[in-house]
C-alpha cells in the first residue's frame, strides 16, 4: 500500500545504502560468469552447477518482477504466469531442437513416426523467428485473454482462478504427444545454440550475462513505469477502480498494457531459462509453479519491485538447499513460509527491512 | 445565459478528448425525461423528469429509498434506464455512453462514501484527476507542465489542503477526504458536478466552508447536490427537488417545498 513504492523503499533505507547493496549484487552477478571461465582447478573457479543454479534463479526473479507489475501495482493476482514463462521456453526449445536435429526431424517426432513437421514448427530453425515467437506467443495469448477478461470486468479472485485454469489447460495440452511438443518429456538434449556448444563455459557465461542484462533492463523498465503517471494510474486502479472510471480513465487499456508486458517479460525469462537448464517440459505449466511465483512476490513484498527479486532468490535458494538436505520436508517448509509471511510480514521482507531502519 | 455553447470559465487544457463545449441551446445542461429504472420488479425510478439549468445549484432531498443515488447512477452511466431520455446538453445522449465517456464529456461525480486514491499523495490524487488526455500512451509520457502545477496548487488552496500535499490520502481525516474528493472533481473541470451527501461527517465549520465553496462554484458550474442535512440545504440552495418513491414530489424554493402538505407527510413530518 505504499507508493511510489520503490521510491519510498529507497528513501527510507537511505539511498546510498541501497545503491551500495544493489551495486555489490550486480558486481557479483557480473563476476560469476567470468570466474566460470577460469580453469577448473583454480580456487576462484565457479562451477557449472552453481552458475546454472544462479542463472535459473535469475530467470525466476524476472518472473517475480513481472508478476509484481500486475499484482503489486495493478492488483491483478495472476496464478498462471508459469504458462507465459513456459511458452517462451518452448519457443526457444523449438529452435534448440531444430539445431540439434540438423536437417532431420527432432528426435521425439521420429519416435512418433511422424515424417514431416507440423505447420507451427516452420521457420523455427531460424533463431530470429524463434525470438519473435518468444515474444509473440505469450504476448498474443495474454492480450487476447486479457482483452476478454477485462472487457467483461472480471477481477479479484475470479480473475486469479481463470488464470490458474488457463495454465492448467495449457499443461494438459502440452502433455499430449499429438500436440507436437514432445509430450510429457518435453524438449531436452540440446546441443548447440547459434552454432556454439551449449555446455561450453563461454556459452554458459554469455547466457548468464544475457539473463543479468534482462533482469537489470526489466527492473529499470519497472522502475520507470512505477514512477510515471501510468504507474500512479495503476495504483489508483488497484485501490479504487470505480472512482478512476468516473475520473474519465478507461481501466481496460491500462490493465491490458501491463498484463501483456508482464507476459512478454515472462516469455523472455523462459527463453533464457531453457538453454541454461537444458530442459523444458509441461511441468513448468503446473499450477503449483505459478502459485510458487506468487509466494516469491508476497514474501519479498508486493509493489516494491526489489522485494520480489529478493523473494525469488530467498525461496529458490532455500529450495535448492532443502531439496538436498531434507528433500521430504521442502513442501512443508514452503507452506510454513507462506503462513509466516501472511501472518507476520504483510509487506514482505522489504517491509521488515524498512521497519528495522526506522527503529 | 442563453448562449448556444457553454464552457466552464476555467482555462481548458490541450489534449482533452470530447466535451470541448457542451451545446445547451435550451438553457438546460441536464435533461431527464420519463426515466424508468427497476431492479427485479422493484421500481427505483418511475417516470422521472428533471431539468437542471446552466450555472444552477440544485439540491435533491428525499427519504431513504427515494431513488436519489439511482438517479446519479443513471446520469453517470452506471445504471442504464429501462426507458426515458437522458441528455447532457444537446448533443450527449447519456443512455448510450459509457461511464468513462460521460466523465470525459464533463460530468463529475462525488460518491456518498468519500473515495480517494489512498496510496497516493494528496498532490498525486489531484494530478491524476486533472483534465488531460487519459489514454495509456499519454500517461506513459505525461509530464506536469508549470501551468498544470499552478492549477493543482490553486485547487489545493481552494480546498485548504496546501499543508497536506505530500501526505498519503489514506491518512487524511474524514472531512479532509471529502474536500480532497471535491478538489479532484474541480481538477476534472466538469460542466456539471454531482455531489452525493458532500457534508456527511463534516464538522460545523467544515460544513459552513463547503456551503461557501459550492455557492462560489455555482457561477461557473452546474451543481446537483443530494443532501440530508436541511440546514446545509437551506444555506446553499435556491431551488430544491423532493424525490419520493422514484418520482418528483415537489419542486421549488426550500420554504415552498417545506410548506407542501405531501412533502410534510412523506418526509419532513416523519
Amino acid at each position: 500500500m505504499n507508493q511510489p513504492l520503490t521510491l519510498t523503499a529507497v528513501q527510507k533505507a537511505g539511498p546510498k545504502l541501497t545503491a551500495v547493496a544493489l551495486g555489490i549484487v550486480l558486481v557479483a552477478l557480473l563476476a560469476m560468469p567470468l570466474l566460470h571461465l577460469l580453469p577448473a582447478d583454480n580456487t576462484f573457479h565457479v562451477s557449472a552447477y552453481t552458475l546454472t543454479l544462479v542463472g535459473k534463479i535469475l530467470c525466476y526473479a524476472i518472473v517475480a518482477l513481472a508478476l509484481d507489475l500486475v499484482w503489486g501495482y495493478a492488483g491483478l493476482l495472476s496464478l498462471g504466469h508459469g504458462l507465459f514463462f513456459a511458452l517462451g521456453g518452448y519457443a526457444m526449445g523449438m529452435y534448440l531442437m531444430r539445431e540439434s536435429a540438423g536437417d532431420g526431424l527432432p528426435a521425439f517426432m521420429s519416435f512418433l513416426a511422424w515424417n514431416e513437421l507440423p505447420w507451427y514448427w516452420y521457420g523455427t530453425s531460424s533463431f530470429l523467428w524463434a525470438m519473435c515467437l518468444v515474444v509473440l506467443v505469450p504476448g498474443v495469448l495474454a492480450f487476447v485473454f486479457g482483452y476478454f477478461a477485462f472487457r467483461s470486468r472480471i477481477k479479484g479472485v475470479y480473475f486469479s482462478i481463470m488464470t490458474q485454469a488457463l495454465t492448467f489447460a495449457g499443461m494438459l495440452l502440452f502433455f499430449r504427444n499429438e500436440t507436437g511438443f514432445g509430450g510429457n518429456n518435453g524438449f531436452t538434449d540440446f546441443k548447440t545454440i547459434l552454432g556454439f556448444s551449449i555446455s561450453a563455459p563461454a556459452t554458459r557465461a554469455t547466457l548468464f550475462l544475457a539473463t543479468v542484462a534482462l533482469l537489470v533492463g526489466s527492473l529499470y523498465l519497472g522502475w520507470r513505469l512505477a514512477r510515471s503517471k501510468f504507474g500512479r494510474v495503476l495504483t489508483a486502479l488497484r485501490d479504487a477502480e470505480n472512482r478512476l472510471m468516473f475520473c474519465g480513465y478507461d481501466p481496460r487499456g491500462y490493465k491490458l498494457f501491463i498484463w501483456t508486458l508482464s507476459a512478454v517479460l515472462c516469455g523472455l525469462a523462459g527463453a533464457l531459462y531453457v538453454p541454461q537448464v537444458g530442459i523444458i517440459n509441461p511441468s513448468e505449466m503446473a499450477p503449483t509453479q505459478s502459485i510458487e511465483a506468487a509466494v516469491w512476490v508476497a514474501l519479498g513484498g508486493r509493489g516494491t519491485l526489489i522485494g520480489p527479486l529478493l523473494g525469488a532468490g530467498l525461496v529458490n535458494g532455500m529450495k535448492s538447499w532443502f531439496t538436498v538436505a531434507f528433500p521430504e520436508y521442502w513442501l512443508f517448509a514452503l507452506g510454513a513460509l507462506f503462513i509466516i509471511v501472511t501472518l507476520y510480514l504483510p509487506k514482505g521482507v522489504i517491509g521488515l527491512l524498512r521497519k528495522e531502519k526506522e527503529q | 445565459m442563453n448562449a448556444a455553447t457553454y464552457q466552464a470559465d476555467l482555462p481548458l487544457d490541450k489534449g482533452q478528448l470530447i466535451g470541448k463545449a457542451v451545446n445547451v441551446r435550451h438553457g438546460t445542461i441536464l435533461t431527464l425525461e420519463g426515466i424508468n429504472v427497476s431492479f427485479d420488479g422493484f421500481r427505483a425510478l418511475t417516470d422521472l423528469n428533471l431539468y437542471i439549468g446552466i450555472g444552477e445549484l440544485r439540491c435533491i432531498i428525499g427519504p431513504n429509498g427515494a431513488g436519489k443515488t439511482t438517479m446519479m447512477d443513471v446520469i453517470t452511466g452506471k445504471t442504464r434506464p429501462d426507458s426515458g431520455k437522458a441528455w447532457f446538453g444537446e448533443q450527449f445522449d447519456l443512455t448510450r455512453m459509457s461511464e468513462v465517456e460521460i466523465a470525459q464529456a464533463g460530468i463529475g461525480r462525488k460518491f456518498q462514501k468519500p473515495t480517494v486514491f489512498e496510496a497516493l499523495s494528496v498532490f498525486e490524487n489531484l494530478e491524476l484527476t486533472q483534465k488531460a488526455d487519459k489514454s495509456v500512451w499519454a500517461s506513459l509520457k505525461a509530464k506536469l507542465s508549470g501551468e498544470q502545477k499552478d492549477r493543482i496548487d490553486e485547487v489545493l488552496t481552494t480546498i485548504r489542503l496546501e499543508g497536506a500535499r505530500r501526505r498519503p490520502a489514506g491518512l487524511l481525516s474524514h472531512g479532509q477526504k471529502q474536500f480532497l474528493e471535491i478538489g479532484m472533481l474541480l481538477m476534472q473541470q466538469p460542466h456539471l458536478l454531482l455531489l452525493d451527501e458532500p457534508v456527511a461527517g463534516m464538522t460545523d465549520a467544515e460544513t459552513e466552508f463547503t456551503a461557501t465553496l459550492f455557492k462560489s462554484l455555482a457561477r461557473s458550474h452546474s451543481l446537483v447536490v443530494v443532501e440530508h442535512d436541511m440546514g446545509f440545504v437551506g444555506s446553499i440552495a435556491d431551488h430544491v427537488t423532493v424525490l419520493h418513491q422514484g418520482q418528483v414530489l415537489a419542486e421549488g424554493s426550500l420554504e415552498k417545498v417545506q410548506a407542501d402538505e405531501r412533502v410534510i407527510e412523506v418526509y419532513l413530518g416523519r
